[in-house]
């Protein structure tokens, strides 16, 4: 049995013996400038109470900022930074690793702004014990969250600030004197006085807070981030020896399975616990309110066991026929609504406008359907109430949030709860690690011992996430005789049940909700008219100004007359965010709306873009994008005989939540006329996200972000039986996604490295657009717009049909 | 209670099941520690559990335990170490060629099997080789897994 490590990231491989050899030996030579070393600390003033001795500090470890409460004080730098004598520096941070590549540029950033070896820097994330509640990692926030303020780079630039006195106190020369190469500090004039940080510190902690001035390195200057660093977990990832959360094994950990209902909101009736109680290895059958489950000591007789547990369910909810009847009543449901911008003019201007334009855009469900079927690991001690506590390893989103919504669930003080991030297969955002966290728990509270959870592909599919939801979005626009837009209207109707959970809402997921908490959805509310702009969901669309009373455009188009208004009703299954949450969507439909606009006025699309553009950095990227791309300067549709495979080629673009990354994209497809088979040849992506942390990482975000966006519109769609009241997409066969074999389109990602101004985040860039950059590409090649996802063969023809008439 | 013996990663193994249909998966997960098959499906759709029995790569998640007994079971950690990787395993390292890396066994495996038997071969024959049975990678990382793989079939690892 191995017990699991925690989130450890570091690169081993590194030999500093000479390093501190060196720097050791500068120190023996040297006593403190007029004092003993006890009171060169005292005099510090920057920090430490308690000295130790330099024999004691020498067996210290790295300082840890483990507090029992769990309850770490992000404001302090000891909570996020901790050098220890060996010079190991550690890194405390609340955004987690899936794959995204972010535990590498957490330690790049640290190597930077200390001046240490990569190999020197150790990295512990998203552990309520450990490390600062940084809330979800999500939406590209993690680049802003961490290197902006009150983050991570200020922490350690505080602690570099620190080091920096108090070696300018021990030589007795002025801060900037002072040089520091790979840990060690030196003086400018006489390089031969040297001192490394973890002599400085001498195991002690920094009691400094965050300080807002301390000043970042110039990313003009950088020399470690903004450069390719190999991923450290990769060697184990390819040789089978990392342990994802599934590898996790606790002494005496028992393994349990949940028997979810058979059909959407279904109750329990009644459960025969003998059903199972003569089967091998069964240990227990647990009933909370619907929450049903089975434990046993090993995974197959908890999996037989489960399929074998006899339980009688009630009916399910009434399912709306089908995917066309959702999209219909979402438009006539009771919704609660929120407005972008409303200039109070879009009518009047398309009375006025010398042509206007209407379309209609839908979007289904759709689910994460992450690699792992979700599983998690808890070890629940002495039942409920105060003296109870919980350990629970899970690959969330969140640490912070689970440990607050479980306690809840658990009936166990928050105080008591430990959650530690353990990674799994790429989540893609909430998709069912939440709610297998809690079956654990609550099952390991009911047996009291450790439970670890593996779901089936069923239950991840069919009752564990919260899928994307799904759209309808009415789009209409007015231009003059110029061809110039003059309004802008969008409305759209989306749908949701639950969300990400929190203190408050353990029912946001589906196993808080059977375990016997609410589900929220929308209530029905009025909009209000906003008095600033705010783009976080990209339903406004890249060519409006933002212009909100008068204030200055906080957009990146050049419309001024704009009305942005989204409608939200309740869903038949839960929901929640799933990568670029809404903003795909939206920018599928905004982006293949201009389009049409500009095929209509026989505009090429670039041109018609930048035209309506404002933002230098967003023509940036359509420039870069088109210019790789090798873009032909045209109307569409293309001319060409309609015979055959025809190909066609489109462009999208967006600034990502309105304030968080550019980027734009050229994809060239074939279609088939008489199979209305889409085939995607190429793809060419430009991004800018401010200074760039990690080219190689960049590029694979944005190459697996455009594959599986393509995935997603060329087959996506969660399917569901309404006369049996299921969901009928429970495994790959019946949600079917890109998988190996299929053509790879050929890739190209051109980056823009942009040093003069914030990181912003870059995972959700190209996903955003691939849906939008196909569909204009459809509709260059074969002259009919597809306004439904996914573009399967059938959509298509169906398009076409429906434009013959 | 039945023994099964079967060469692991070059150790001889003894799982012991009381049901000749346990899959191998849980055995190996549970009995010998391996992390390297993971659980994706259950179905033999996603490729996450591959392991090489004698040689040839399968579903280890809906292969039963009595089927595999007296033959000789690799999975990723036999063929190489994160200090000393295969081939393969290095080309997929130097080409950063995964995100989350769950999927690995099934590209890695399915891949070393074709090139093995089919040195030289192309990024075209390998992208269909691997399309022969359902493998998955939900991180899309087609294009560096498949990079990786040409570069193995070319005996090189960067």
């Amino acid at each position: 049995m191995r017990n699991h490590p925690g989130n450890i990231y570091s690169f081993s491989t590194f030999d500093e013996a000479q390093l501190t050899v060196d720097a050791r030996k500068a120190l023996a030579d040297k006593s403190p400038k007029g004092a003993s070393r006890r009171d060169f600390f005292k005099s510090a003033g920057v920090m430490v109470v308690g000295f130790s001795v330099a024999g004691e500090a020498a067996k210290l470890a790295a300082q840890s900022p483990v507090n029992p409460t769990g309850l770490v004080d992000s404001t302090k730098v000891d909570s996020w930074v901790s050098i220890s004598v060996d010079e190991t520096v550690t890194i405390y941070s609340g955004k987690c690793e899936f794959g995204q590549g972010f535990a590498t540029v957490q330690i790049q950033l640290a190597a930077e702004e200390l001046n240490v070896p990569l190999s020197r820097v150790k990295l512990i994330f998203c552990d309520t014990g450990t490390t600062p509640d940084q809330g979800v990692t999500s939406g590209s926030q993690s680049h802003i969250a961490e290197f902006g303020p009150g983050g991570l780079r200020q922490a350690l630039d505080t602690a570099r600030d620190a080091l920096l006195v108090l070696a300018g106190q021990w030589f007795d020369v002025a801060p900037d004197a002072l040089t520091v190469k790979d840990g060690v500090v030196s003086v400018k004039a006489d390089p031969s006085q040297q001192i490394t940080y973890g002599q400085l510190l001498q195991g002690q902690r920094f009691n400094l807070v965050l300080d807002s001035k301390a000043v970042p390195k110039d990313p003009k200057t950088y020399t470690v981030l903004g450069t390719s660093v190999p991923r450290p977990e990769l060697p184990a990832k390819a040789t089978g020896t990392f342990r994802y959360v599934q590898n996790v094994r606790l002494p005496g950990m028992l393994h349990g399975r949940v028997v979810r209902p058979p059909t959407v909101g279904a109750k329990v009736v009644s459960v025969d616990k003998n059903s199972v109680a003569s089967m091998p290895g069964v240990v227990q059958v647990v009933v909370k309110n619907n929450f049903v489950g089975v434990v046993a000591d090993t995974q197959w007789h908890a999996i037989q066991a489960a399929g074998s547990l006899n339980v009688t369910w009630s009916e399910g909810d009434t399912l709306p026929a089908d995917m066309a009847t959702v999209y219909a009543s979402m438009q006539t449901a009771a919704t609660a609504d929120s407005l972008t911008i409303d200039t109070g003019d879009t009518d009047a201007l398309l009375a006025k406008a010398t042509k206007t334009f209407s379309a209609q855009y839908l979007h289904p469900f759709q689910m994460h359907g992450s690699m792992a079927a979700s599983c998690a690991v808890a070890d629940v001690r002495g039942g409920t109430g105060k003296t109870a506590s919980a350990k629970i390893w899970s690959a969330t989103q969140g640490v912070y949030p689970q440990r607050d919504s479980v306690a809840l669930v658990l009936g166990i003080p928050k105080e008591n709860i430990r959650v530690i991030f353990t990674e799994s297969s790429g989540c893609y955002g909430l998709n069912g690690n939440d709610s297998v966290s809690y079956d654990a728990a609550i099952l390991s509270q009911a047996v009291g011992k450790p439970v670890r959870v593996q779901w089936s592909r069923k239950d991840e599919h069919q009752n564990g996430e919260n899928y994307g939801p799904a759209y309808v979005i009415n789009l209409k626009a007015g231009v003059d005789a110029g061809g110039q837009i003059t309004t802008w209207s969008y409305e759209s109707w989306t749908v949701s049940k639950g969300n990400r959970p929190n203190a408050t809402t353990p029912g946001n997921i589906i196993s808080g909700f059977l375990a016997g908490f609410p589900a929220p959805v929308p209530t029905p509310a009025k909009a209000t008219v906003p008095t600033t702009f705010g783009n976080n969901n990209n339903a406004a669309s890249n060519y409006l100004s933002g212009v909100i009373a008068g204030k200055a455009p906080a957009n990146t188009g050049n419309v001024n007359s704009a009305k942005v208004l989204v409608h939200n009703s309740a869903s038949p299954f839960f929901t929640g965010p799933l990568r670029s949450p809404a903003r795909l969507q939206n920018t599928y439909a905004n982006e293949q709306f201009l389009d049409e606009i500009a095929s209509a006025l026989g505009q090429d699309p670039v041109d018609y873009r930048i035209r309506h553009l404002s933002d230098p950095r967003l023509i940036a990227v359509v420039r870069a994008a088109a210019q790789a791309a090798q873009w032909e300067t045209r109307p569409s549709p293309k001319s060409q005989i309609p015979f055959g495979k025809l190909a066609g080629r489109g462009i999208s673009c967006v600034l990502y939540e309105g304030n968080n990354g550019y980027s734009a994209l050229v994809s060239y497809v074939e279609v088939d006329l008489v199979t209305g088979v889409v085939t995607i040849k190429k793809m060419i992506t430009a991004a800018e996200s401010g200074p760039i942390s990690n080219p190689d990482g960049m590029i694979n975000q944005t190459e697996g972000g455009v594959l599986q966006a393509m995935s997603r519109c060329m087959f996506e769609q969660v399917k569901w039986n309404a006369r049996g009241g299921v969901i009928t997409s429970v495994d790959w066969n019946s949600y079917p996604v890109f998988q190996w074999g299929m053509q790879i389109p050929e890739m190209k990602t051109v980056l823009i490295n942009n040093p003069n101004v914030s990181q912003t985040g870059a995972g959700e860039l190209s996903i955003t657009l691939s849906a939008s950059a196909i569909g204009n590409a459809i509709f260059d090649a074969i002259g009919v717009r597809v306004r439904q996802i996914p573009y399967t063969p059938a959509n298509v023809l169906a398009a076409i049909a429906a434009a013959k008439k | 209670m039945a023994v099964y013996k079967m060469n692991v990663n070059g150790a001889s193994v003894n799982l012991t099941a009381d049901d000749p249909n346990t899959p191998l998966l849980y055995l190996l997960q549970e009995q010998v520690q391996l992390s390297g098959p993971k659980f994706g499906c259950g179905l033999g759709q996603c490729g996450a559990c591959t392991v090489l029995v004698d040689g040839v790569p399968i579903r280890s998640c809906n292969t039963n335990v009595a089927d595999v007994a007296g033959k000789n079971v690799v999975s990723l950690e036999g063929l190489g170490t994160p200090a000393n990787p295969h081939p393969i395993q290095q080309a997929f390292i130097s080409q950063q060629a995964m995100q989350c890396g769950y999927c690995v066994s099934g590209p890695v495996l399915y891949g070393k099997a074709f090139i093995d038997a089919n040195p030289g071969a192309t990024r075209e024959q390998i992208n269909e080789a691997l399309g022969k049975s359902p493998l998955l990678c939900r991180c899309h990382a087609h294009n560096r897994m498949l990079n990786a793989l040409v570069l193995y079939s070319q005996g090189k690892t960067k």
